[in-house]
């Protein structure tokens, strides 16, 4: 029991760091825009196929894909966002919501056409690679994962806080008025927030490929996991959304170690449906006037 | 007296037309028929109330869920098995509306825990033995059984769903010039001024829920008898909430016709679509997107919305 209750910590902990980057990037589009991006799950699905083929044409390393990667899906997601949604901004809320599900069933099925709906994986030589620690055991591929998801995530921490792009998106999200009247590009930096979340999630599905399958609504479970983490988190709350998603990665692998079949799905959801009717501001987010 | 006219001649045609067209064809016309109900029933709730429900997927899997196991077990038909899924449903979207809106949820975060509810259905539903689990249910098909909701061909469960339409369309039109449809409209437009305009904003939001939630579970049982299986990603799935959704808000959400017109639109491109990509799973359902993307950015109120602007003197047709 005790063992089953470490197991579970262990796994759900090393998956948490994905959700944390991925959800990372939908809480930062979230706070520039004020949009709840749909198609983040279908980027992150494609950021994983990109990876699955440049190793299985050019026998690249996953984990070094992401250097193609990640400017790749910065400079898609600003074109999402300089040519879907930028041009609709005086739309009503909701339908700039269902111009990000627009763009999600898009790629979706664009892959689906492209590459069919079979599972693929990506076979490396260290996708086996485990380890023991006190009877518990942790599988190389994910503690990888859950690192490097956690260290782009503090690094793009720091660049919000340091840089002057990142202080104009703060600033952008925490006032846009004010951003606007201090003479901030805020149509610039809407686009950079949305290619730096974009690349924030592809980059997180090249992390996960050595490890998961590659289908084409691989996404639809991450986005809807981002979804629960972002609103744990805060929406816009960048370090919420880390932490945020270290509690679902746990929530759910507890659950699947107690429960019987796929109703550790149930738990997430229950936490998420309780955190928005109590919190919907998050866990560690003040009450603001919306 | 002219929008009258017309609309009594699209109505005789709809009735009058269908025996005549080949097998195909009545299929496309019922699925155009099938998701422009859809449309119109979540239309009620999204497009009046403005509360974009991404989830009624939880409506319409507990209706086609409820009449097949009244049938399946109790042999009830599922004429009457289809109002009890109704009435359970309404009762679950008045649980689930009471809680989001009793904690002031609303625009996106309304979408997101209606999705949340449909979802937890569906996972109870994946993993619940006694419904069929993830296998699904089969409505046993023994030939033309009318008293039973069953029919030989396609026909007879065209000019049902013809029906459905015809009512909801009716109550939608009965609706937008009721005390409740002006404040529905108010609530979407401002709800903190419609309170202080005296609109009881909790209870006109509850009822449009229970009246859509009933709608669609009807919906439901329309598709299991007419598809005679369900399972719980067809019916509790995200494809059945976006399905209703779409049509609504490419037809124009927030009028009575919108919802039909929609589908008209939508589903036939996308029937086509499969047809002639056949083997190529996704393109129509990629063209839908295209669509959907398309309508947004450059008709944001919809083929209704759009055609209104093009004749402002015209007044408004139904």
């Amino acid at each position: 029991m005790t063992w089953l209750f470490l197991q579970a910590v262990v796994s759900g902990l090393l998956l948490g760091g994905v959700y944390g980057l991925v959800a990372s990037g939908l809480s930062l589009i979230f706070g520039v825009l004020r949009i709840i991006n749909f198609a983040h799950g279908a980027v992150m699905m494609l950021g994983m196929y990109t990876s699955y083929w440049l190793f299985v044409l050019v026998g690249l390393d996953p984990y070094l894909s992401i250097l193609v990667t990640g400017p790749l899906f910065f400079v898609l997601g600003m074109l999402i966002q300089r040519i879907v949604i930028e041009p609709n901004r005086a739309a009503a809320e909701h339908n700039q919501l269902l111009l990000t599900l627009g763009v999600a069933l898009v790629f979706e099925n664009l892959a689906l056409v492209l590459w069919q709906g079979d599972f693929r994986t990506v076979r490396v030589w260290y996708s086996g690679a485990s380890f023991l620690v006190a009877d518990v055991l942790v599988e190389v591929p994910r503690l990888i994962a859950a690192g490097g998801a956690v260290l782009i995530a503090l690094a793009l921490w720091g660049f919000l806080r340091m840089t002057d792009a990142g202080k104009a998106i703060r600033a952008l999200s925490e006032e846009p008025e004010g951003a606007r009247l201090v003479g901030i590009d805020v149509a610039r930096i809407r686009g950079v927030a949305f290619g730096i979340g974009s690349a924030c999630v592809a980059v997180a599905g090249a992390l996960v490929t050595p490890f998961f399958y590659v289908a084409p609504d691989v996404g639809e479970t991450f986005n809807i996991m981002a979804f629960v983490v972002v609103v744990l988190g805060g929406m816009g709350n960048f370090l919420g959304a880390l932490v945020g998603g270290f509690i679902v990665g746990l929530a759910e692998s507890l659950g699947a170690a107690f429960l019987p079949g796929s109703l550790k799905q149930l738990v997430v959801f229950g936490l998420f449906v309780i955190v928005l009717l109590l919190r919907p501001e998050g866990l560690f987010g003040a009450r603001r006037g919306r | 007296m002219a929008g009258r006219l017309g609309l009594l001649l699209v109505v005789a045609a709809l009735a009058a037309v269908p025996p005549l067209l080949p097998k195909y064809a009545l299929e496309v016309l019922i699925s155009v028929l099938f998701f422009g109900y859809l449309g119109a029933c979540w239309n009620i709730l999204g497009g009046y109330g403005g509360q974009f429900s991404f989830g009624h997927a939880a409506f319409f899997g507990i209706g086609a869920y409820t009449s097949t196991l009244l049938f399946l077990r109790l042999g009830l038909t599922p004429w009457l098995g289809m109002l009890v899924g109704g009435v359970l449903a309404a009762a679950f979207g008045l649980f689930a509306g009471y809680l989001s809106f009793r904690y002031g949820l609303r625009g996106p975060y309304f979408s997101l825990v209606t999705l949340a509810f449909a979802e937890m259905l569906r996972v109870v539903a994946v993993n619940w033995k006694a419904v069929g689990s993830s296998l699904g249910l089969v409505v046993p098909n023994r030939g033309s059984a009318p008293a039973l909701f069953l029919f030989a061909d396609k026909l007879p469960y065209y000019y049902v769903i013809l029906v459905m339409v015809l009512a909801v369309l009716g109550i939608t039109r009965a609706l937008e010039r009721s005390r409740m449809g002006y404040a529905l409209a108010a609530i979407r437009e401002n709800e903190d001024a419609a309170e202080a305009a005296g609109v009881d904003a909790l209870s006109t939001k509850l009822a449009a829920m229970a009246a859509s939630s009933f709608l669609t579970a009807l919906g439901g049982t329309f598709y299991a008898q007419y598809f005679a299986y369900i399972d719980p990603s067809l019916t509790f799935g995200p494809a059945i909430s976006i399905g209703g959704l779409l049509p609504a808000i490419v037809g124009g959400a927030g009028t009575v016709a919108g919802p039909l017109l929609g589908s008209f639109v939508l589903t036939p491109v996308s029937e086509l679509t499969r047809a002639v990509l056949r083997g190529r799973a996704g393109a129509d359902i990629m063209l839908y997107g295209l669509i959907l993307i398309l309508v947004i950015s450059f008709l944001p109120n919809g083929l209704v919305g759009w055609i209104r602007s093009r004749r402002p003197a015209a007044g408004r047709a139904a």
